[in-house]
């Protein structure tokens, strides 16, 4: 009884399943041609992964505005997790016609082909911060406007400063100075910094010592260098003499909660982290610097996304015009204003600082960041970076940098 | 019953002779109708299951096999087929990617061996307490022990995040006694090597560290559970015991009363009536709550989701998590199918080998057991002995019940 069950059952499952998959996929065979443009009146679906309730207010306020005066519709969904949304849009062939794309991210998406390269058909492409034009080219194609950016800026407590006797001389502007500075502030029983343990602030130190993880073109594994080498030695010292501290160490959840509770008197931060402090400890009073000059020089990392447009969107035209309106100069200035990023075009750059003129060292590192590294695959392997950064003060720097250039000549030829 | 086995496929051919399936439905009578119906009648759960639990396995069955980057349609002839490659690759290729999977394996083996063990004693041990008819407040007991299984995994996570916080309940309970608490979760130091530690072995012998099964060294593979790993899984036999409990204590009541009563009056000390009388009654309860519990922590997903995401230093990685990441995160569906789907492998080969271990033995330790029956017998009443193989006679009989259920 039973095996002629499960016999009729297989048969039946089998017949089922090429049924109902064939109906499934059938539309999935002839999907290879370009899809086919239509002119006139739009609906654009727009996919934000927004940083809160702000963001999400002022970009649907702006989308709104647009579409009443060219006369389309725009739908703003801001996304729950934006990478696992995007994908499953771009696998099911209905992705959104703009969205954001992480400069991180933006490798990836351009590689398979889901990006429109339209950047440098705009009028105003020129304009963008060279550092983040550079993000969002691959190939030599300029894909997507950058929306706005960030960049990492040493964030000082005045209050522990002062109690620990120092002055405003005493603001390290090289990392001979930074740790001179930060001893002093131990022997006064003060942790001097808080770092986040990720290559997202550890990469500055990297790039001040003229090293970095991938070649400029994204082509080359550079990690197993002698620069990269002496400048996690210098962050492993830091760490090791207790002048540097990881985020999870003090009890915080990142590098931002820790320097707004008081637990470390300097942190390395982007700009957002003015709007968290306002937010969570509207009282803690600090100032904001460059980060200290390494040997090579002056360097900070850049974040950035940008308005990335589906190669398989209906819309692209209207979709170009809708990009155009979000990256002008008062728009950009609108959206500096309700959620606190910094334009990416430099024609915003004076408006900017007066009207942030705190803010000075965040737009001024513009000059020299380093965006993220710039290559398809690579999410996995930085992700082991930072284990191992997660465990520097008991790793092998060298050991660490090895398995790092082994997996990104992994992921670069593969 | 053969017969109709045979006759069955024979019925449905029509080339067979015509006299036959005559026959057969002759001998089927008054109920040889009922399968068209049956079918009718199971046509909808077909098709949902169908539809919505076959028809994906299949389909991530097929992108396992294929390098389908997540643009568009996976059944279209321009993705590349790559056969067996993305199961290989994870064990042969040198590589992140095989380095992930048997960092989480190793993960999961410390996972599953300390979870299951102790959630299941403490089950029992739980189920027998609030069993016990002596004890006042059964009824609070049993829905304190049980409450930790209806609250969502996620609250509870977020909540074991402070108690396990550097300043959290945990290690300030440890402070009073004088102990200086770890890290909890920024800890990735793995317990075996904290405790050679302890003794001395600060370095790991040459041996361990030059070599091992699959890219990565004995001395990583002996490192045990981090110590990350250790509070997910004090969270984890916290909340499941509870449900463990209630499959016990439901057990547990229907084991009769005359057998303890017989046992008692045999002789038998507290400790011998729960190893040789209760636990013997309990074993499809006990091989059910083993085989949930194997099945339930090699796809432990959400608490790491929400608490660690596999950090730090992937020592909380899991395979049901890194398969969600390879996908989702990295844009590999093809590795993270193939990662879940050797997942499925393993815990089905968990479970036979679970089931062959506790199957009912028929010939074995049962001759010996009657054997010292009988020596009790020396001295007690002849109604015990009918008793106890009455209790084996129960036993089997349910064990037999419960493996057609499942």
């Amino acid at each position: 009884m039973a095996r002629r069950f499960l016999r009729r059952a297989t048969v039946a499952g089998i017949a089922a399943t090429a049924l109902l998959s064939s109906a499934a996929c059938g539309s999935g065979f002839d999907d290879g041609a370009e899809t086919s443009q239509s002119s006139g009146p739009a609906a654009l679906q727009i996919l934000i992964g927004s940083s809160g309730e702000a963001e999400t207010k002022a970009v649907q306020a702006a989308a709104a505005s647009w579409a009443s005066a060219s006369g389309n519709t725009a739908t703003v969904t801001p996304a729950q997790d934006l990478v696992q949304q995007l994908g499953q849009a771009l696998a099911g062939d209905t992705p959104p016609d703009v969205f954001y794309v992480d400069a991180g991210r933006f490798a990836d998406y351009a590689s398979v082909g889901a990006l429109e390269p339209y950047a440098d058909k705009l009028a105003d492409a020129g304009d963008f911060y060279p550092s983040l034009r550079t993000a969002f080219t691959r190939d030599g194609k300029f894909y997507c406007a950058p929306k706005d950016f960030s960049t990492l800026a040493l964030q000082v407590n005045t209050d522990l400063w002062s109690k620990a006797g120092l002055t405003d001389a005493d603001i390290p502007t090289t990392w001979d100075q930074f740790t001179a500075t930060a001893r002093k502030l131990k022997a006064k029983g003060v942790t001097p910094l808080v770092i986040g343990d990720t290559r997202d602030r550890v990469g500055a130190f990297m790039k001040q010592n003229g090293g970095w993880i991938t070649s400029q073109d994204g082509k080359q594994a550079t990690a197993d260098t002698p620069e990269n080498l002496q400048a996690l030695q210098y962050v492993k010292s830091l760490l090791t003499e207790g002048l540097a501290r990881y985020p999870k160490q003090v009890d915080a959840g990142w590098a931002g909660e820790a320097f707004g509770k008081g637990s470390a008197a300097m942190t390395i931060e982007g700009n957002w982290i003015k709007g968290a402090l306002q937010n969570d400890f509207p009282n803690v009073k600090y100032t904001v610097h460059p980060l200290p000059a390494g040997p090579k020089g002056q360097a900070t990392l850049s974040f950035t996304n940008c308005w990335g447009i589906a190669a398989k969107s209906k819309f692209k035209e209207q979709a170009v015009k809708f990009v155009e309106a979000m990256i002008s100069v008062d728009q950009q200035m609108s959206f500096a204003k309700a959620f606190g990023v910094m334009p990416s075009r430099q024609a915003a750059r004076d408006q900017y600082t007066q009207a942030f003129p705190a803010d000075k060292a965040f737009i001024d590192g513009a000059e020299y960041a380093q965006g993220p590294v710039n290559a398809p695959k690579m999410d996995s392997v930085l992700a082991d970076f930072d284990t191992g950064i997660q465990g520097l003060d008991r790793g092998d720097p060298k050991a660490l940098l090895e398995r790092v250039q082994k997996n990104t000549q992994a992921a670069l030829g593969g | 019953m053969a017969t109709d086995v045979l006759a069955g496929p024979d019925g449905a051919r029509p080339a067979a002779p015509a006299p036959a399936p005559r026959r057969t439905r002759r001998r089927r009578g008054i109920r040889g109708d009922e399968a068209p119906a049956g079918w009718l009648f199971v046509a909808p759960v077909v098709v949902i299951l169908g539809l919505f639990m076959l028809l994906p396995i299949l389909m991530a069955l097929w992108v396992s096999l294929t390098d389908w980057n997540g643009q568009g349609s996976p059944f279209t002839s321009r993705v590349p087929l790559v056969g067996l490659d993305n199961y290989t690759d994870l064990f042969t290729r040198d590589g992140l990617a095989r380095q992930n999977f048997m960092t989480s394996i190793r993960n999961n083996i410390y996972y599953v061996g300390i979870v299951v063990p102790v959630q299941t004693a403490l089950a029992l041990f739980l189920a027998l307490v609030v069993n016990n008819r002596m004890l006042r407040g059964r009824g609070f007991f049993r829905a304190a022990f049980y409450f930790p299984s209806v609250t969502s995994s996620v609250a509870i996570s977020v909540v074991f995040l402070f108690i396990f916080a550097n300043s959290g309940a945990v290690n300030r309970l440890l402070a009073m006694f004088g102990f200086d608490g770890p890290q909890w979760f920024a800890d990735s130091r793995g317990v075996l090597h904290i405790l050679l530690g302890a003794v001395g072995v600060d370095e790991p012998p040459a041996a361990l560290t030059s070599g091992g099964p699959f890219g990565m060294a004995w001395w990583d593979w002996l490192s045990g559970p981090s110590v990350a790993m250790c509070s997910i899984i004090v969270l984890v036999v916290w909340t499941t015991s509870g449900t463990f409990m209630l499959m016990f204590l439901a057990a547990l009541q229907q084991v009769p009363e005359t057998l303890e009563e017989a046992s008692e009056l045999d002789g038998a000390t507290r400790w011998q009536r729960l190893r040789f009388v209760t636990l013997p009654m309990l074993r499809p309860t006990l091989f059910l709550v083993l085989v949930l519990g194997v099945i339930g922590s090699w796809q432990v997903f959400d608490q790491i989701y929400v608490m660690s995401q596999g950090d730090p230093a992937k020592t909380t990685l899991t395979p049901a998590y890194l398969s969600y990441r390879t996908a989702f995160r990295d844009f590999e569906y093809g590795t993270g199918a193939a990662i879940s789907f050797l997942l499925f492998l393993i815990i089905i080969l968990l479970t036979l080998g679970q089931r062959w271990l506790l199957r009912e033995r028929d010939s074995g330790p049962r001759p010996r057991r009657r054997a010292r029956s009988r020596a009790d017998r020396a001295g007690g009443p002849g109604t015990a002995e009918v008793g106890r193989s009455g209790a084996a006679e129960a036993g089997r009989s349910r064990a037999a019940e419960t493996g057609r259920r499942s």
